[in-house]
């Protein structure tokens, strides 16, 4: 559905992105990992076409953007980083108002609009204008209003930045529904608990360039161990644990806020840690996530 | 049946302009009758008592000569000022161009409908103006209809001229200056008020070149019915060119934000 080889986007001076292959699959969930600045964005607005590619190539749905643009946008849904709905207007309107942009007949974008709020449960708020909404609120309208083309492929740009943890998991239930109904995902963010929950795919992406690519269970179990334990020590200490710690677990990763120990067994970690009459103000047996895949990859975490 | 893509675009600001056009539209006309009134009665009755004022305003009375000339300064100001901070919001604020970039629409089109959308918004206010004009005995004229889509495109003019700069800026802090340095002088020196041969030679050339005084000129003559063939093609050439140029533009800037 997406294919792109050496695809590079240049500002200027600056490359934004490096290089980079990638091939997306119809029906797939997609996604791009990394911190701000890693590229991601501009990766999206590449296969969103309203930015052109500045080598390499790209063909989506077969087609290639700087001859089809139109009818590539046409087909697909677009989630941007800031919501840019229309505030002084009423739900209803912004999303018969968009729908009108893909020349969807009047009626016909009313009855979708009506479906799509019943959709991200905002049908009550029907007639309010959208300045009265909370972030997440606004969040789903915009989800809304990127299916009123009925699209192939949606596009999300860090679609829960920024939201609490419960309109986090009404959008990832809204999204896993898309999912189901056959709609090709391709999202960004910078939450490995995103990624884990939505992602079939990803990859990771640092500096312009993809520094790994699997399905996330995979990339945990190449790039990391199976449980990790994380220790606090008072404040300022941590680098004086590490030649303490030094044989124990497979890896360790001093942070300046805690020390992770990385191993197939954390409470046995932990057991050998006190067997060294060490003591931690506080440790935390977790399992490994995507966050520590990249704190290995790059050396650093991915919400700084 | 299918929507021409620019006719969409104009759509959109239907649907904002459906809550505040009463107000929008009454406060756009207060000015041109204020200047009508506090000019044209007041001004009127000193320049009137002097009988060499007469013939340089073509033998009418002031209020006769001014009418016309606020048809043209209404539209390049609604013009200009709709392509100033609105403009702007649409790629920034509101973010609606971007919204707009991300549909199968072009930033040709889209630049397409806001000229239709200046055309109306401008349209309207002209026409309010010209209902005025209308009604007063000394400016009402035949003429005056005639001068409506001469004035709604010397709004356009400015609107597209102001779009072009506007649409490659980040920030409004310079907003403010445009409407001082350049709308309030051509307001006062772009021949509405008096013909721009009493000003000094020096800076009557200055008038020749806006799209404001080719717009108030042809206003006026149609008004007076004095309208030669040659003078007004010139005028309406003059009027087209800026359009086009600032349409241009336009696409061009446009294209190159909204698809960076």
């Amino acid at each position: 559905m997406i294919v792109g080889e050496n695809l590079v986007k240049r500002f200027g001076d600056f490359e934004a992105v490096r290089g980079i292959d990638i091939r997306i699959e119809r029906g797939e969930s997609f996604g791009f990992l990394g911190p701000n600045g890693a590229g991601k964005s501009s990766t999206m607005r590449m296969i969103g076409c309203v930015s052109p590619v500045s080598s390499g190539s790209l063909r989506i749905f077969g087609l290639d953007p700087a001859s089809h643009g139109a009818e590539i946008r046409a087909r697909i849904g677009v989630v941007p980083q800031l919501d840019n709905l229309d505030t002084e207007l009423k739900l209803i309107d912004n999303l018969v108002v968009y729908g009108r942009y893909f020349d969807i007949p009047r009626k016909e974008c009313l009855r979708r609009s009506e479906e799509l709020l019943d959709f991200v449960q905002l049908a009550d708020r029907r007639n309010d204008i959208v300045e009265t909404l909370s972030g997440g609120m606004k969040r789903r309208l915009t989800i809304a209003r990127s299916l009123i083309n009925q699209p192939e492929l949606l596009l999300l740009d860090e679609p829960t930045t920024g939201l609490d943890p419960q309109a986090r998991h009404i959008l990832w239930d809204r999204l896993y529904r898309l999912k189901q109904q056959g709609v090709t995902l391709v999202l960004t963010t910078h939450y490995m608990d995103e990624a884990e929950q939505l992602c079939d795919r990803l990859v990771v992406m640092d500096g312009g360039r993809i520094v790994a690519e699997g399905a996330p269970r995979q990339l945990i179990v190449d790039h990391s161990s199976r449980e990790v334990l994380e220790l606090r020590f008072p404040a300022g200490t941590n680098a004086d644990f590490e030649s303490a710690l030094a044989d124990i677990g497979d890896r360790r990763e001093v942070l300046p806020d805690r020390v992770l120990i990385y191993g197939h067994d954390g409470d046995e970690l932990l057991r050998l840690v006190h067997a060294r009459d060490l003591h931690p103000e506080s440790a935390l047996v977790r399992r490994s996530t995507l966050e520590d895949v990249f704190l290995r990859l790059t050396g650093r975490s991915l919400v700084e | 049946m299918s929507t021409l893509p620019s006719v969409r675009v104009w759509e959109s600001h239907l649907y904002v302009m459906r809550r505040i056009w009463k107000t929008d539209v009454l406060l756009n006309l207060l000015q041109p009758v204020l200047f009508i009134l506090g000019m044209g009665l007041g001004v009127g009755s000193l320049v009137d008592r002097r009988v060499e004022s007469a013939s340089t305003l073509g033998d009418v009375p002031y209020l006769t000569f001014l009418g016309p000339g606020l048809m043209a300064t209404t539209a390049m100001m609604i013009g200009a000022f709709e392509a100033l901070w609105p403009l702007l919001g649409g790629f920034k604020w509101g973010g609606s161009f971007e919204a707009m970039a991300a549909t199968e629409l072009t930033p040709q089109q889209v630049v397409r409908g806001e000229v239709l959308w200046w055309t109306t918004r401008c349209g309207i206010s002209v026409l309010g103006v010209a209902v005025v004009l209308l009604c007063i005995p000394e400016t009402r004229s035949i003429g005056i209809v005639w001068a409506v889509p001469v004035a709604t495109a010397c709004g356009v003019a400015f609107a597209a001229l102001t779009g072009s700069w506007t649409s490659t800026r980040e920030f409004d802090n310079s907003f403010s200056n445009i409407s001082r340095l350049v709308i309030t002088p051509l307001f006062l020196f772009g021949g509405a008020f008096y013909p721009v041969s009493s000003l000094p030679d020096a800076i009557e050339p200055i008038a020749y070149v806006t799209p404001l005084w080719h717009a108030v000129e042809l206003c006026r003559d149609l008004s007076l019915h004095r309208a030669g063939w040659g003078e007004s093609l010139v005028h309406v050439s003059v009027l087209v060119g800026f359009i086009v140029v600032g349409w241009i533009m336009c696409q061009r800037n446009f294209a190159k934000r909204l698809h960076r």
